[in-house]
């Protein structure tokens, strides 16, 4: 009867998008009504400034804020309530846990949320699936992981349009997923509930390109003072803002690669290999080093991380990303240098399988913070725009 | 033997330990609490109040010395000392730059605190920011860090410093610098300074402490004992009402309650006790401490209606609420019928003109006493909120009396190589009231002035650590 009643109360709340007791959303609002009546964390980032145009934390509030925060650790180190006070404030550790359900519940489908739940377990899995296929494949179409084709052609072992029929569906499938996902999450906690549509209408463009330049400078990882942000202890750091830069512009300069690829394929009807100076070659090996480097320095800090950063349970999915990154960029580089050798199909099965685990992740792992991240960012340049509608006057 | 000896891990003992090792002494820094709770009250602060001239950075417009001593001799009525108030109001000017040295970052003005946008300029994080700042430069330069290293007694010589005691262990020195903090965190202490009130309650037993507990005062006491100059009056403590609901020690900023003048303060009897409205409550929260402490158990509930929602820095805690005034007097134990009465009379006795919470406007009681002269709107619309608030004890006057040399002195003769800093003689400038940010003034530029100073007696007194010389003066 109890139970049933707790039930009810819970679908209630979450019907009126109130915070059901004891989840990781009602952690973040009992921490933020402690931070709303301190405030000394104002200047280290968006979250704090956004939290005191509220004075109560609903479920849409807390998933917005919890994605603005980039678990810089500032206000954990700075906070005179962190444990072993008895108010056990710990934000970037209570928001990296609703992080965590918020990729869940705004999943596409909604029951491959799950996935995120032991997300290495995920990344593992695709892993080795994917490894095996393409080995299976190699040895199916070729007999032998081992021989070397006479022309030195990867699409003498994988024909371009069987390569293209395996990629394209699942990326496009990956980035239908996290464009739904995101969909629903910007519908929860849109501003469009809370403010008239045309006051929205004026600010759009300029939010935009705010929101677009503070993701893509990792503005909220500096510290507010632009010295960088925590590590393993209260030191600030820009290592870790640099060896994210280092990441993801890795990673989208061997996108160009690959599109530039593309379309010389396509336009142009020029069939890779590519050699150097090509503009492909050029963009993948710069992309694949500056890759490598930033995954490598990235699981470095990770590893070194203050304990009491973000949620230890969520490492198996940060730590997955960052290996099946550097994977792809590792045998992407390798595939280079063996190509013609005795290697070269047994590595191309290989470099295939980390980059089809890679795609088949990407909606549901760590890819997805970028993606949340960025919305997050936007609302709160769309928000700032707007008129507190408090009058809390002189403290 | 270790140059100078700081005592106290606080933003003062930092400011002390980091000039002397600047000046060459070798340090030694003994910290009362565990590394977690390192930095005393200086965890809790949150800014500094700064004389400037022009703007500068974080600072708007102009605070000059004339106008900041103007307001130290308001707020302290008088007790203070003019000399040591314009030299620590000079050195806010001028200190700042040597804090980013040593990595504390300013920022604007937190929101709600605009009204201090310029005379105060906001540590980037607060003041656990600046504490940790402080110990990493001082780790850097070599100053040694000891925490968990309560000081019991010192050995003075003829007011000179040769040791201090710490648990079993004794550790010379060849200079010293006290900044230990105020007693405000001994319970004992601060009941005999209150006394008992004609009720036959100990009002103190009900005080909450807003900072450390390690600020037992033992030093304090050690030195009175020892014959040092005092300053201050023991009974005097910064106290703000606050809710009751704050933990006993370290609540810290947040457990302040500021809807007072929007609705009406109670008593356990229910009944009124002061005009909630006199000013804006920046400028009154300070008296509300010691009123609430003056009502019988020590106890106030401040009660609201809807209408002032949104209109106050959220509270730390939610309110308790209720759809009726009567229910709302049952929910907090009070007598509902004198509740009722007290509020029923508060309310016809409003003069509501225009409301403006940012402003001393017009609405008023007429015809109840006390009054109410701002703000004074019926208090009728549901849901109603109370809130019980509790005096809160921030820190205490009584200290150590010094010259400009941040000296302590004995028998009006300044010691040679015993230095003071921070609250244990904040009391020479600020001999009682308080205004935002000028602690850490205080702070700052005495244990500033202490360690260059600790550090000069250490080199005078002979040999340089270094070279194993071991001359004091005072055999030990």
């Amino acid at each position: 009867m109890q139970q049933l009643e707790n039930l009810t109360r819970e679908a209630r709340a979450l019907a009126n998008g109130e915070v059901v007791p004891g989840t990781a959303e009602a952690e973040v609002a009992r921490q933020l009504q402690i931070c709303n009546a301190c405030r000394y964390c104002e200047g280290f980032c968006a979250v704090f400034p956004a939290m005191t145009r509220r004075l109560e934390f609903g479920q849409a509030d807390i998933h917005y804020l919890a994605n603005l925060c980039h678990n810089c650790g500032a206000c954990l180190h700075a906070c005179q309530y962190a444990p072993p006070h008895e108010f056990a404030v710990n934000v970037p550790q209570a928001m990296a846990k609703v992080r965590l359900s918020t990729y869940t519940d705004f999943a596409w489908p909604p029951s491959l949320g799950r996935l995120y739940q032991r997300n290495g377990l995920t990344v593992a899995l695709a892993t080795v699936g994917a490894l095996a296929f393409f080995m299976m494949l190699t040895l199916w179409l070729k007999d032998t992981l081992w021989r070397v084709p006479a022309s030195a052609d990867f699409y003498a072992i994988f024909p371009h349009n069987l390569l293209v029929g395996l990629f394209a569906p699942v990326f496009l499938f990956s980035v239908l997923a996290l464009a739904l996902g995101v969909r629903r999450f910007w519908r929860e906690v849109t501003p469009g509930r809370d403010y008239e549509a045309p006051a929205l209408g004026a600010i759009q463009g300029a939010a935009a390109a705010e929101a677009a330049t503070d993701a893509l400078r990792l503005k909220y990882l500096d510290g507010g003072h632009g010295e960088g942000c925590n590590n393993e202890d209260d030191a600030w750091t820009l290592w870790r803002r640099r060896f994210h830069h280092a990441t993801f512009y890795g990673f989208l300069l061997c996108f160009a690669a690959t599109s530039v690829a593309t379309l010389y394929h396509y336009l142009l009807g020029w069939a890779a290999p590519y050699d150097l100076p090509s503009l492909p070659k050029l963009l993948g090996a710069a992309g694949g080093v500056s890759l490598l480097v930033g995954t490598a320095g990235l699981f470095r800090l990770n590893l070194r991380r203050h304990p009491q950063h973000g949620d230890a349970a969520q490492k198996p999915m940060d730590r997955g990303f960052m290996a099946l990154l550097f994977f792809t960029s590792l045998t992407g580089l390798g595939l280079w240098g063996a190509r013609g050798t005795a290697v070269m199909p047994a590595l191309l099965a290989l470099h295939l399988g980390v980059v089809m685990a890679l795609f088949l992740t990407l909606p549901y792992g760590k890819f997805a913070h970028g993606i949340f991240r960025s919305a997050a960012l936007f609302k709160w340049s769309l928000e700032k725009r707007l008129p507190s509608k408090l009058q809390l006057g002189d403290d | 033997m270790i140059d100078v000896l700081v005592i106290g891990g606080g933003n003062a003992a930092l400011c002390a330990a980091l000039m002397a090792r600047e000046a060459g002494a070798s340090v030694l820094l003994l910290e009362a609490a565990p590394r977690e709770w390192r930095g005393g009250n200086s965890a809790h602060t949150r800014n500094l109040r700064c004389m400037h001239d022009a703007p500068q950075d974080v600072l708007v417009d102009a605070y000059p010395e004339e106008e900041y001593w103007q307001d130290l001799l308001k707020v302290t009525g008088g007790i203070t000392n003019e000399h040591l108030a314009r030299l620590t109001i000079r050195a806010s000017s001028t200190c700042r730059d040597w804090m980013r040295l040593h990595g504390v970052r300013f920022q604007p003005p937190l929101s709600g605190a605009l009204h201090v946008a310029r005379t105060n300029a906001f540590f980037m994080g607060g003041g656990k920011a600046l504490v940790n700042a402080y110990y990493r430069s001082a780790e850097n330069l070599g100053v040694q860090i000891r925490y968990n290293a309560p000081v019991d007694r010192l050995e003075i010589q003829e007011g000179h410093f040769v040791a201090a005691h710490v648990g079993g262990e004794r550790i010379e020195a060849k200079a010293c610098v006290l900044a230990a903090g105020g007693f405000e965190s001994n319970r004992e202490w601060l009941r005999e300074a209150w006394g008992q009130n004609a009720d036959g309650e100990w009002p103190a037993d009900n005080f909450l402490i807003r900072g450390t507990r390690f600020n037992q005062g033992v030093l304090i006491k050690h030195m009175e004992e020892q014959g040092a100059d005092m300053i201050g009056d023991p009974s005097q403590s910064h106290c703000v009402a606050i809710d009751a609901r704050a933990p006993l020690y370290d609540g810290g900023i947040c457990t302040r309650i500021d809807c007072v003048s929007l609705g009406v303060v109670v008593n356990k009897n229910a009944q009124r006790f002061y005009d909630e409205g006199e000013d804006f409550w920046p400028k009154r929260y300070a008296i509300w401490g010691r009123l609430v402490a003056q009502q019988p158990s020590q106890i106030g509930y401040s009660i609201i209606d809807s209408k002032a929602i949104g209109r106050f820095m959220p509270p730390v805690f939610p309110g308790v609420q209720a759809d009726s005034l009567p229910e709302l007097a049952h929910k907090l134990g009070l007598d509902a019928d004198t509740f009722m009465r007290t509020l029923n009379d508060y309310n016809a006795a409003c003069r509501v003109g225009t409301f403006d919470h940012t402003a001393l406007d017009d609405c008023h009681t007429e015809g109840v006493a006390p009054a109410k002269t701002h703000w004074a709107r019926p208090i009728d619309t549901a849901p109603f909120y109370g809130y019980a608030l509790r005096p809160g004890i921030t820190f205490t006057y009584l200290g150590l009396k010094v010259n400009d040399q941040a000296a302590v002195h004995f028998g009006g003769v300044p010691s040679d190589n015993l230095f003071v800093a921070g609250e244990m003689m904040a009391g020479n400038v600020l001999g009682k009231g308080y205004t935002a940010g000028v602690g850490m003034s205080i702070g700052t530029a005495f244990g500033r002035i202490a360690g260059t100073q600790a550090a000069q007696a250490a080199m005078k007194s002979g040999a340089n650590s270094m070279w194993g010389k071991e001359k004091t003066r005072a055999a030990a």
